[in-house]
């Protein structure tokens, strides 16, 4: 264990002593029949800022779901404040991709926000409390879109409407925020703006997030994981050989672009071929 | 010879095929928008396509096929959707067996009927004309429960409409509220099938919302168009109908889709000029 690491759990453990916020053993979880995740271990600790990366189609985006409930477990233990997924998903702020979100959607950017104070249930629609109108326009600020509220979400740049989503998360009062892809489809400078959104958001809230480029998140998050049908996590800032072999397989690139503050084990390969091969596999699934 | 529209409505059955364009028109408009936001225009067509099977089995049996129809697109919107509930993206080829089922058993049905088969035309094609005061209580009652449903929970089908996968981990009732939708969407689809019949139900619940959505951000706004739009298509089409002597659903679709088509390219020249 590094040293950088050793301080940051020092730090956690001063923020809360106490049990973890996720608390994931043996989780096996998938579509239909077919397991996407298997024999997945995972804690997460109040104060945490998670990067999870892995190649598409490696079941990042179905590890977000389970935890949030979306995706049944079909075998194993999943905790989420000692809670079922669906008995404590009311205090996770959620930002799926945006992609998923319909483009041509015809709503504003409150609208969007205010579904963030829905109350859960069957309710009637109400008029606005000031509390809620508080929480909204907080989060806007929040996330620097206050001045986009009476946009169109659909004439937003792809910067934008994340920001409207995290806005959206945020007005839940979220105690863990959870973002899929939060950068797939925005530009490099609006990446740098979001990453320093979240690392300010992270002094007052946990975040999990999980992204197919660790180039981007890698300088950001505090501790990093892996999760290619397996999952390797050891709460710790380094990318290690193990999470390569299950990642990516391949080093080369990472290599090629250089990884300021990270270690790198040596790495050696005997069946490159094959492992691209599996890689370019995983993106098409 | 070219009558004036006062002439036109003097009629008593002029007037309440007027009456019943706008009531329809108030109920596809406002749960069209709802159909075409949430992308279920397949599932409508089932739900008004599968309804001919109650139109069939009732009048095999002698009772009013309006009923026969109204239970069969109840039980298909409850079917479909749970289907779509649970098959998501592959729900599609089950929606249109279930559709074919739904046909084909009023078509076996309506074959087995002696005597007069006529006027079962008229739910396929529609009979505006020949609208009833029966009729237009049923369409008073569906406008008003679309109206109320949509007041009531309009927050929430806006949530479960743009984003079913944050709602739920907001534990809305993303299930229920989507049944429900569905089943007032097979309510509309009954009462509009007096107007245009089951064959073009699908045509007048979304013309009028996709072509409002075309200049509209808004929701409630694209309600309130295509309401507008509707009303409109509706009494223009049945003045044309009433001119040419021809029928009057046909004609009212007709205009429909040329509006449509017609906005589309308007849209599509005032995107070019902003770029």
């Amino acid at each position: 264990m590094t040293l950088e690491t050793l301080s940051m759990n020092a730090k956690n453990k001063s923020l809360v002593p106490s049990d973890p916020i996720i608390s994931i053993k043996g989780l096996w979880a998938g579509y239909d029949a077919h397991p996407v995740l298997e024999d997945i271990h995972f804690e997460m600790f109040q104060g945490d800022y998670i990067g999870l990366i892995g190649p598409n189609g490696g079941g990042k985006t179905t590890l977000i779901k389970v935890i949030l409930g979306l995706v049944p477990v079909m075998r194993g233990e999943l905790k989420v404040w000692g809670k079922s997924p669906a008995e404590a998903r009311d205090r996770l702020g959620y930002v799926p991709q945006i992609s998923r979100s319909d483009k041509d959607f015809p709503i504003s950017v409150w609208d969007v926000v205010r579904m963030g104070r829905q109350a859960p249930g069957f309710r009637l629609s109400s008029r606005l409390s000031s509390k809620s109108k508080q929480a909204i326009e907080k989060a806007l600020s929040q996330a620097g879109v206050l001045n986009l509220a009476k946009r169109s979400f659909n004439q937003l740049s792809g910067g934008q409407r994340q920001r409207v989503l995290i806005a959206r998360a945020l007005a839940t009062e979220p105690d863990l925020l959870i973002l899929d892809e939060p950068t797939a489809s925005v530009d490099s400078q609006s990446t740098a703006k979001l990453y320093e959104l979240l690392a300010e958001l992270n002094q007052h809230l946990s975040i999990l997030l999980v992204s197919h480029d660790l180039m981007a998140i890698s300088t950001h998050v505090k501790t990093i994981g892996c999760v290619n049908r397996r999952m390797v996590y050891h709460n710790q800032k380094m990318v290690t050989k193990e999470m390569l072999d299950l990642s990516y397989d391949c080093p080369v690139d990472l290599l090629a672009h250089g990884l300021p503050h990270r270690v790198l084990h040596e790495h050696h390969h005997e069946d490159n071929a094959n492992s691209l091969s599996q890689y370019e596999e995983g993106k098409n699934d | 010879m070219i009558s004036t529209i006062g002439q036109v409505f003097s009629y008593e059955f002029m007037q309440n095929a007027l009456l019943a364009g706008v009531l329809v028109s108030i109920a596809c408009g406002v749960i069209g928008t709802l159909v075409v936001i949430n992308r279920i225009v397949g599932i409508s067509g089932g739900i008004a396509h599968a309804a001919y099977g109650g139109v069939g089995i009732a009048s095999y049996f002698g009772f009013d096929p309006v009923l026969g129809a109204l239970a069969f697109s109840l039980v298909s919107s409850l079917a479909m959707g749970l289907t779509h509930r649970k098959l998501k993206d592959r729900s599609d080829t089950m929606i249109g067996v279930m559709w074919a089922v739904g046909m084909a058993i009023g078509i076996i049905f309506i074959s087995l009927t002696p005597g007069y088969r006529a006027n079962l035309m008229s739910y396929l094609f529609g009979s505006i004309l020949a609208v009833s005061k029966t009729d237009i209580w049923w369409m008073v009652a569906t406008a008003i429960g679309v109206i109320l449903f949509v007041v009531l929970f309009y927050r929430m089908l806006l949530a479960i409409s743009f984003d079913e996968e944050f709602a739920t981990v907001r534990n809305l009732p993303v299930g229920t509220l989507f049944i429900l939708m569905l089943l007032i969407t097979g309510l509309t689809v009954v009462v509009a099938m007096r107007v245009v019949g089951l064959i073009l139900v699908i045509a007048l619940l979304t013309i009028p919302a996709a072509i409002a959505s075309m200049f509209f951000k808004d929701v409630r706004v694209i309600m309130l168009v295509a309401v507008g739009l509707g009303i409109l298509l509706n009494f223009f089409g049945l003045l044309l109908s009433f001119q040419l002597n021809l029928q009057a659903g046909a004609v009212i679709i007709l205009l429909a889709a040329a509006v449509y088509f017609g906005a589309f390219i308007l849209k599509m020249s005032l995107s070019k000029a902003k770029l």
